[in-house]
């Protein structure tokens, strides 16, 4: 970001430059488990190739819009969401969506890591079996390539055949990471993903996040503020089920223009 | 704004607040000294100011280590941030008013001999200074209350002591001219009327760091019209 003194900036012009093409476009959306409402009329744009992050206290509904963003709340019922997201010049929410695709296409990497009782080739072999019929060779190709791209090959090449259970908690989120890759996914969804992790695993994922950046939409759920500030280009601070202020993370962490995030991002919530 | 969770993060912004404020008062004092000394000469009153001027640096290092550990520990962000960033700031800008200071004191005592005396008079530089002493005032009292009106007065007021500076200069140069004994004792008091020309800016650019907190804009390079008008929204 290139920050402008009021003597340099010139007429008219716009403060910031927030323009870039959506990947996901949320219009109007209402979420509600059973009678209760947990989303009100959020309306924000996911930026492609972009890490996008949603900020805000427990209960504010942010793990719940991540959880639309691929219909993971389908799962269960009494939960329903109304409104647009648009995907692909598609409304996910329509009835005709097929699930499984959406969410080959919408990966998801959730809070606490969730390795199959099963060999570190097959956890990530598994999901790709399901969409694709590739040769022996070619899927070895896959599980290398995906270990790369999650930063575990180093530490997994000589232990493919070993229990994804039997890894440390860093390396088994990066094993999600890898499975939920390996599919060539559009999108990715960290719900959380470091929460769980010690400093140095979570720097690792970090890092990781600001590489798959390059390839991927990211959208992540963080009770870190400072690693939203660290990883993400857009921040979006909910409150109570709604979309309080959504704009570039420099200027939100430095200058949010609204007095509720400020407070909550100073640490002078409740 | 409202209180921290942490009460904690309350108490140590506060004291590195009063810490601003304290340094401030000191620097305003040896100020009043070292005036006091241009228009009588006292040497008790020169010692003062370069004992002020130990005491200035002193306080400029404690705050910005407590800014340090404040960075550290609790990550601040935001209007935090910004008022970290700016007390590290106006601290040194402080820190460079005593050093300003301590030199018109020196000046002063050297102009103490008589013979140097001849034919250059001290009224004018006497006033520049009380000019650059009331900005350097308003401008802690900005920071005090936060006030970013009075910062774009701050700004204004330092065209004056620019002014009284040229003036001073216009003045010299026609006494240097016509007499050149003088040339000695008025390139000294060209010392002292830039360390005040100095001070003013130094203060100016305390005014400008206080908007950046308030309204997180960067107001630096702008006049004070534009600031008028930034605030203003």
């Amino acid at each position: 970001m290139n920050f402008e003194t009021i003597a340099s900036r010139p007429e008219a012009a716009p403060r910031s430059s927030t323009q870039q093409t959506a990947k996901i476009s949320v219009r109007h959306l209402d979420f509600f488990y059973g009678k209760f409402q947990g989303l009100k009329n959020i309306n924000l744009e996911v930026a492609e190739r972009r890490v996008t992050a949603f900020i805000g206290p427990s209960g504010c509904g942010k793990s719940t819009l991540l959880r639309t963003l691929n219909r993971m709340y389908s799962l269960y019922p009494g939960q329903r969401a109304v409104g647009e997201i648009m995907f692909n010049g598609r409304n996910i929410l329509d009835a005709g969506v097929d699930l499984n695709t959406l969410r080959a296409k919408v990966g998801m990497v959730f809070q606490k890591p969730t390795p199959f009782p099963m060999s570190i080739y097959d956890n990530i072999a598994f999901g790709v079996r399901l969409y694709e019929n590739l040769s022996a060779r070619a899927m070895d190709e896959r599980v290398e390539w995906a270990l790369v791209k999650a930063a575990m090959w180093e530490e997994a090449k000589n232990k493919l055949k070993q229990s994804g259970m039997a890894l440390s908690g860093g390396q088994q989120q990066r094993l999600c990471i890898a499975r939920a890759v390996a599919v060539k996914p559009e999108v990715l969804l960290l719900d959380e993903p470091t929460s769980a992790l010690d400093p140095i695993s979570t720097a690792k994922i970090e890092e990781l996040i600001s590489e798959l950046k390059t390839e991927y939409t990211i959208a992540i759920v963080t009770h870190n503020m400072q690693q939203a500030a660290r990883v993400s280009d857009y921040t979006a601070y909910m409150y109570l089920g709604e979309l309080i202020e959504f704009g570039a993370t420099d200027e939100l962490f430095l200058k949010p223009s609204r007095k509720e995030t400020e407070d909550y991002i100073t640490g002078r919530f409740g | 704004m409202g209180e921290h969770t942490y009460k904690q993060f309350d108490a140590e912004m506060e004291e590195i607040r009063s810490g601003v404020l304290a340094m401030g008062g000191l620097v305003e004092t040896q100020l009043a000294r070292a005036i006091q000394s241009l228009r009588h000469p006292d040497l008790d009153q020169i010692d003062s100011v370069a004992t002020d001027e130990q005491a200035i640096n002193q306080m400029q290092v404690t705050i910005d280590h407590q800014c340090s550990q404040i960075i550290a520990k609790r990550q601040p962000a935001a209007i935090d941030l910004r008022m970290i960033l700016t007390v590290v700031k106006i601290v040194n800008e402080l820190e460079r008013i005593g050093d300003e200071v301590k030199k018109i004191a020196y000046k002063a005592q050297q102009m103490q001999r008589p013979e140097r005396l001849t034919g250059v008079r001290l009224f004018d530089i006497a006033r520049a200074a009380e000019l650059a002493e009331d900005n350097v005032q308003l401008a802690l009292d900005t920071f005090a209350r936060l006030d970013v009106n009075a910062a774009a007065n701050v700004v204004s007021n330092d065209d004056a002591i620019d002014a009284a500076f040229l003036a001073i200069m216009r003045q010299l140069i026609s006494y240097m001219m016509e007499d050149p004994r003088t040339i000695t004792p008025a390139l000294e008091i060209v010392f002292i009327a830039k360390s005040i020309e100095r001070i003013g800016d130094h203060a100016k650019n305390i005014a400008e760091n206080v908007v950046h907190v308030v309204k997180g804009i960067d107001v630096r390079h702008a006049t004070a019209e534009q600031i008028r008008a930034e605030v203003a929204e």
